[in-house]
């Protein structure tokens, strides 16, 4: 070798460089930026994860003393769960290879270094995988500690299986994401990804409780266990379908298993792929610096005053969004089971529709915050808005007119063929989705922060006042809505709850005058 | 001056003057702008100079309505844009050295939305556009979106909305950082039309030789005061050396500093 000849960096070095950016990631997330506040953040997060040990007591008691030795029923409960559970990962490891690709970061730097790029994204593969990994460990968390304290310690090889399945989900990810670059090119797959992956977030527990309320007529039963006919097609408990349930429960042999298939996995895509992703980065960061092709054709204006811009430029923007077309996808797959209810049980079930009014009325409020948030908080040109001669007030009010429209547009067809079905239920869910949104949008404007609308996905760390506030002035105004589509007085009650969460928000908020 | 084309929109008011500023302070964690008079006459260029923190941005941004004095007074054409804020913005655009666009809009549908927001009508609007787009070279990206855009397409487009409503008083806070040659010219062409329009423009800029060539007066701020302001063979007096702006302009801080 060369005297000149640069020494090569250890992957050891890499991993931990990347360890240490996604640990400071972490910080930030937890603190909204002010790493003062983490070791109180970190004390509030560990509280957290412990009081959820008592519910996951309550709910895994039942598994606990099954045993080494189940039976095929049980085998199969748990085996739903753990894909159920891989999915979830797979979303999250899907959104994460997303964006390792296309954020231009460090990796101007690091691909302009004497390093392989074949080495760096192998190290970032596995990165991923592990961080998959802990998130997997650390929601499955209580649930594993309950089962132990229950049933034995067996149980705990059941974080074994939660690791392997965060690495299992890294490396299916960065396969689904390389192949979809392959299929619709750099541009495409940013879009197309971010939907995969809400869509697979959402689909496997949409697809259990579909498949429930078609074979019993409801949700609540049957989800997690299997028919008689259904298991009378099921192998026998010997068969590997079942190693990775058995490795749950404490058998070692099929943990080691799990283990091997998982480190194999990632190893095999870290060499399929590792070479085509810094190919695929270099185009994506690509993209961001070069201008497409134009599409020649005539542009009408439309708008001359300034509210009609706002609400025009808005919906734009907003129908541009990529994260917020994920999200209002997931937010709308929701609404298939309830949907499903609906269709089943017509006309036999009031209660049937209250669930559809409640799931409406709360989608309705989640959809207000996160439109808010992207409408009001997320404004790309603060200054060009303030320098125009456009009172604050009329700026806001044409944002909040724009969101409001938006939730019209997406809602309007579902509670139209409510109305067809039942007009009263639909009229409860028309009010209550115009106050759930109405009650976001004003903790929005409480809690405003400007930020870019690229860190929509940061917005719940700005302030988890207004995250809480949101979720629970939702649910209450959902409680109403129902109630009230049940015709009791009860319902009152819900309102106030919901009126006194929005008092108590107000008082918390940076900015009551808002 | 260059041999420029027609500029979109001609008109003049230079009777009054476009900018005066009495008494203008405000203070962070120290006094950012001091008592700071200031008069730019209508149908100007004037370029305002200073050392890093001299409290230009400030006095602009409170100019442009971006920012609530601590106290002082601001005319814009006559208009106290303080007590008729909404007024006196319908007179002025703000161009900032990052420039404020959408990621997700087309050149055109940011200038429609521009336009909407200064009530001009839309068939000006677009007659107004398509001029603008087509004196800035714009016009074959006018149907893209704005995310694939360099650094100077992207300022173009932000200058193209700052006169899409045919301000009279156009206020730009380094419009020329990160542009390369060609970019730099197309804005520096447009800013001399405009004055020759009759239109005023007051610019920051750390390129003294722009403010050189380009300005008729010159105001130097340190520590938020004016120290020194005029033409720039006035200056030249005042330090008391001959020389390029960078020389006077070097010599007038250092005798602030030194005071």
């Amino acid at each position: 070798m060369s005297a000149l000849s640069p020494r090569t960096v250890s992957p050891w070095r890499l991993l931990a460089h990347e360890m240490r950016l996604s640990w400071r990631d972490f910080q930030t997330m937890l603190t909204a930026g002010e790493r003062r506040r983490f070791p109180v953040a970190l004390a509030i997060l560990v509280l957290i994860v412990a009081a959820l040990h008592l519910p996951a007591l309550a709910i895994v008691r039942s598994y606990a003393n099954v045993g080494v030795d189940p039976d095929g029923k049980t085998l199969f409960s748990i085996s739903l769960i753990e894909v159920l559970y891989l999915s979830l990962l797979l979303s999250q490891a899907m959104e994460t290879v997303t964006r390792t690709l296309y954020s231009r970061g460090d990796l101007d730097l690091v691909l302009s270094s004497p390093v392989a790029p074949a080495r760096l994204f192998t190290v970032r593969i596995a990165t991923n995988a592990l961080l998959t990994a802990m998130l997997a460990v650390l929601l499955i968390a209580p649930f594993v500690d309950a089962l132990a304290i229950t049933g034995g310690f067996q149980w705990l090889a059941a974080y074994g299986v939660a690791a392997s399945a965060g690495v299992i989900a890294g490396a299916v990810a960065v396969a689904i994401t390389v192949g979809l670059f392959r299929l619709l090119g750099p541009k495409r797959t940013r879009i197309v990804a971010q939907v995969v992956a809400a869509v697979i977030g959402a689909a496997f527990a949409l697809g259990l409780q579909v498949s429930a309320i078609l074979y019993y007529g409801n949700i609540s039963r049957g989800v997690f266990t299997a028919s008689p006919a259904v298991l009378a097609h099921l192998p026998g408990p010997g068969s590997p379908l079942w190693w990775p349930a058995r490795a749950v429960m404490g058998d070692l042999p099929s943990l080691a298993v799990v283990v091997g298939f998982a480190l194999a996995a990632l190893a095999l895509t870290a060499a399929a792929f590792a070479p085509r992703l810094g190919e695929h980065s270099l185009a994506a960061t690509a993209i961001a610096g070069s201008a497409a092709q134009g599409r020649a054709r005539a542009h009408r204006f439309v708008v001359g005053t300034a509210s009609a811009a706002l609400r025009l430029k808005e919906w734009r923007l907003l129908r541009r969004d990529p994260w917020l077309v994920s999200q209002t996808l997931t937010q709308l797959l929701y609404l298939i089971p309830p949907a499903l209810l609906l269709m089943k049980n017509f006309g036999s079930s009031t209660g049937t529709f209250v669930v559809v009014v409640m799931v409406l009325v709360s989608v309705g409020g989640q959809l207000g915050g996160a439109l808010a948030w992207l409408a009001i908080s997320g404004e790309d040109a603060p200054d060009l808005v303030a320098a125009a001669p456009v009172s604050p007030g009329a700026v806001t009010r044409a944002k909040v007119e724009a969101v409001m429209g938006a939730i019209a547009l997406m809602l309007a067809p579902l509670v139209l063929a409510f109305a067809l079905l039942t007009p009263l239920h639909a009229l409860a869910a028309t009010i209550g989705i115009a106050c759930a949104a109405a009650s976001t949008i004003r903790i929005q404007l409480w809690f405003r922060a400007q930020a870019k609308r690229s860190h929509f996905r940061r917005r719940h760390t700005s302030s988890r006042i207004a995250t809480f506030g949101e979720a629970l002035v939702s649910f209450s105004w959902a409680a109403a809505a129902g109630l009230a589509a049940t015709g009791t007085w009860l319902a009152a009650i819900s309102v106030g709850v919901a009126l006194l969460i929005l008092a108590g928000v107000r008082s918390l908020a940076p900015r009551a005058a808002a | 001056m260059n041999d420029l084309k027609e500029f979109p929109g001609d008109r003049s008011g230079r009777a009054t003057p476009a900018l005066e500023v009495r008494g203008l302070a405000k203070t962070f964690d120290r006094p950012a702008v001091d008592r700071l008079d200031l008069s730019i006459r209508a149908g100007e260029f004037y370029a305002l100079l200073g050392p890093n923190g001299a409290g230009k941005t400030t006095t602009l941004r409170m100019v442009a309505g971006l920012l609530k004095p601590d106290a002082g007074t601001i005319r814009v054409y006559g208009i106290d844009a303080l007590a008729d804020p909404i007024a006196a913005k319908r007179l002025m655009a703000w161009v900032s050295d990052e420039p404020m666009i959408y990621d997700k809009l087309t050149p055109l549908e940011y200038l429609e939305f521009v336009a909407g927001l200064w009530g001009v009508d839309p068939a000006t609007a677009a007659r107004t556009s398509a001029d603008l787009l087509e004196w800035l070279g714009l016009t074959p990206h006018a149907n893209e979106r704005c995310e694939g855009f360099s650094r100077g397409m992207r300022q173009k487009v932000a200058l193209a909305g700052a006169l899409v409503h045919d301000p009279k008083l156009i206020i730009l806070d380094e419009p020329l950082t990160g542009l390369d040659a060609g970019a730099a010219r197309q804005v520096k062409d447009v800013l001399h039309a405009r004055v020759a329009a009759g239109g005023t423009v007051i610019m920051t800029t750390h390129i003294l030789e722009v403010a050189e060539r380009m300005a008729q007066r010159i105001g130097v701020l340190a520590n938020g005061r004016l120290i020194a302001e005029g033409t720039l063979a006035e200056l030249r007096q005042r330090s008391g050396r001959g020389g390029s702006l960078e020389d006077v302009f070097l010599t007038l801080v250092a005798h602030d500093a030194a005071a």
